[in-house]
């Protein structure tokens, strides 16, 4: 790997929790699969996972699996994490593609940061991170 | 002019030295704040024994990762009783309307001499890693692991978004950081007295492109207290009050978490959040943007002064740029003179405290950098997760 491309936390560093709103979506990317929740009534997405829809107020849930296609809203290019000063990270806020209004924010690893744009497709990967878990990264859609 | 008379004033201002991150010690953060606290009973002309309120915001934070105790307050400063005690939630964005939450105490009988105290030392956490500092949970799981580590990290995102929509240039972020470090070359108290260059911006390391270091306030350490009671009351105490024309803390819904949330649509994602509260302010108030003749913007981070400027409506939306790169916030020369005071960037950065001390030195008309006729000046608490706020203070006649 080029030095100069961008990367993730390494996955033992990065520890998450979870609670009975969150545990599916965190299951799901165990399983290698994208979700996103959406109102099991009126069908709204939201993200992270709460326990009542902000549309309806309804507590039915429906959990969504995605193409794991995302659509770059905004970002960043981050230098250097506490602890390891020369990482490079892309961090973006992603339009997930299937679940309109519900957002998602990760890094896009494996790519020069000059070419991270607003409207880049990008599709998820998995990562192991610590305990077991799985994190959703991104890489850019590779065409052709 | 303004909507209704005033019924509060801010009586009392006290400071304690700045210092750069972590030189504060061997002294503790309540040793600072209880000095902030007295110095403002002194400048006043009060007692400390005559506090009966405190109307903190930021959860009684004591900076970052510690809170205030109003019992410890009481018993290390011997105030004898207390009838109010209570904080807005969350964090800095309740910088400026803290004084309104004084105000309902004084309003509402409930205390007649009201506190409201900030401190920072970061002697152990650092405030610009602050995230990456704390313990993982179900909500920030999904957004710690991206290693965006500070409120910093966080804004360049908005700030990205708000150069893309509107070709906002980084030329704009200059320009405040640099007009900032001039009003601050003449303060005897400002940690950062070097004037700086656009060569001197441009070459300053990115820390979370699009910004750079130069974008991203100071880490410094010290407290502000500010001591509010009744008009009446005022016009007895030793300094000329400052009235509290209005004030106003809340947000939108489409705000709510903002950056810890990033599902902002689209107009308030590139914002500073403060849009619905600066429509309250300004009705409270009786006033508008053309009435405020100098603004005090919470500046941690550069291009949310921009943004703030559209809110409170100083500019339109999205000519934030243009505005800025006019000249239009510089002290000299200015339509409206921003952050005096050298602000967070410059000065010092006790989360918000500056720019309430500064407000009510324009208004006293005691400012090193005074704004000539000044009236009416616009206060602001940060560009954070709600709530947000703001405050104008006017000129006792």
């Amino acid at each position: 790997m080029s030095a100069g491309l961008t990367q993730a936390l390494p996955g033992e560093q990065v520890r998450i929790t979870t609670d009975p709103h969150t545990e599916p979506f965190w299951e799901a990317a165990k399983e290698g699969r994208l979700v996103a929740l959406a109102c099991g009534d009126c069908g709204t997405f939201r993200m992270p996972p709460t326990p009542f829809c902000p549309n309806c107020q309804s507590k039915a849930k429906n959990w969504v699996e995605l193409s794991g296609r995302a659509t770059v809203f905004s970002f960043s290019i981050v230098h250097g994490f506490p602890g390891i000063k020369d990482i490079v990270l892309a961090a973006a806020v992603l339009d997930l593609e299937g679940a309109p209004g519900a957002r998602l924010v990760s890094d896009i690893v494996d790519v020069d940061p000059d070419d991270v744009h607003i409207g880049m497709e990008v599709e998820a990967f998995f990562s192991p991170i610590s305990d077991g878990w799985k994190l959703p990264l991104f890489r850019p859609v590779t065409t052709g | 002019m303004t909507a209704t008379a005033p019924d509060v004033a801010i009586v009392g201002v006290g400071a304690t030295d700045y210092y750069r991150r972590g030189q504060s010690w061997p002294r503790t953060i309540n040793e600072l704040a209880g000095e902030a606290i007295l110095a403002a009973c002194e400048e006043a002309g009060l007692s400390v024994k005559d506090i009966d309120g405190f109307a903190y915001y930021s959860e009684a934070g004591a900076g970052y990762g510690s809170k205030f105790d109003t019992g410890l307050f009481m018993e290390t400063l011997g105030i004898p009783e207390v009838t109010f005690t209570a904080t807005l939630t969350s964090g800095g964005g309740g910088a400026a309307g803290s004084i309104g939450l004084a105000r309902a105490a004084i309003l509402n009988g409930d205390a007649n001499v009201v506190v409201t105290v900030m401190a920072l030392q970061q002697a152990q956490q650092r405030l610009g890693s602050v995230f990456a500092a704390s313990a993982p949970n179900p909500i920030n799981s999904f957004l710690q692991p991206s290693g965006l580590s500070g409120p910093g990290h966080l804004m360049s995102v908005l700030t990205r978004r708000h150069m893309h929509d509107y070709g906002t240039r980084r030329e704009a972020f200059a320009e405040i950081a640099i007009s900032q470090r001039q009003n601050a070359l003449n303060r005897p108290k400002a940690i950062m007295r070097d004037p700086i260059t656009l060569e001197d911006y441009f070459n300053a390391r990115m820390i979370a492109d699009p910004l750079c270091l130069l974008d991203f306030c100071l880490e410094t350490d010290g407290a502000i207290a500010v001591i509010t009671t009744s008009l009446d009351r005022a016009k007895d105490l030793k300094q000329k009050p400052v009235p509290v024309v209005a004030a106003a803390h809340g947000g939108s819904r489409e705000w709510g978490r903002a950056f810890s949330w990033f599902g902002m649509p689209q107009e308030t994602f590139a914002s500073s959040g403060h849009a619905s509260v600066a429509k309250h302010l300004y009705r409270r108030a009786g006033v508008g943007p053309e009435d405020i003749d100098v603004a005090l913007i919470y500046d941690h981070f550069s291009p949310m002064v921009l943004m703030q400027l559209e809110d409170y409506g100083f500019c339109k939306k999205g000519e934030g740029g243009p505005f800025v790169e006019s000249g239009a916030i510089r002290y000299k020369g200015g339509s409206l003179p921003v952050n005096t005071h050298g602000g967070q960037l410059s000065e010092c950065y006790i989360i918000g405290m500056t720019h309430i001390k500064e407000g009510v030195e324009q208004m006293r008309g005691t400012a090193i950098n005074q704004v000539d006729g000044a009236e009416l000046a616009l206060v602001t608490g940060g560009p954070a997760a709600m709530p947000v706020s703001g405050l104008i203070l006017g000129k006792h006649l």
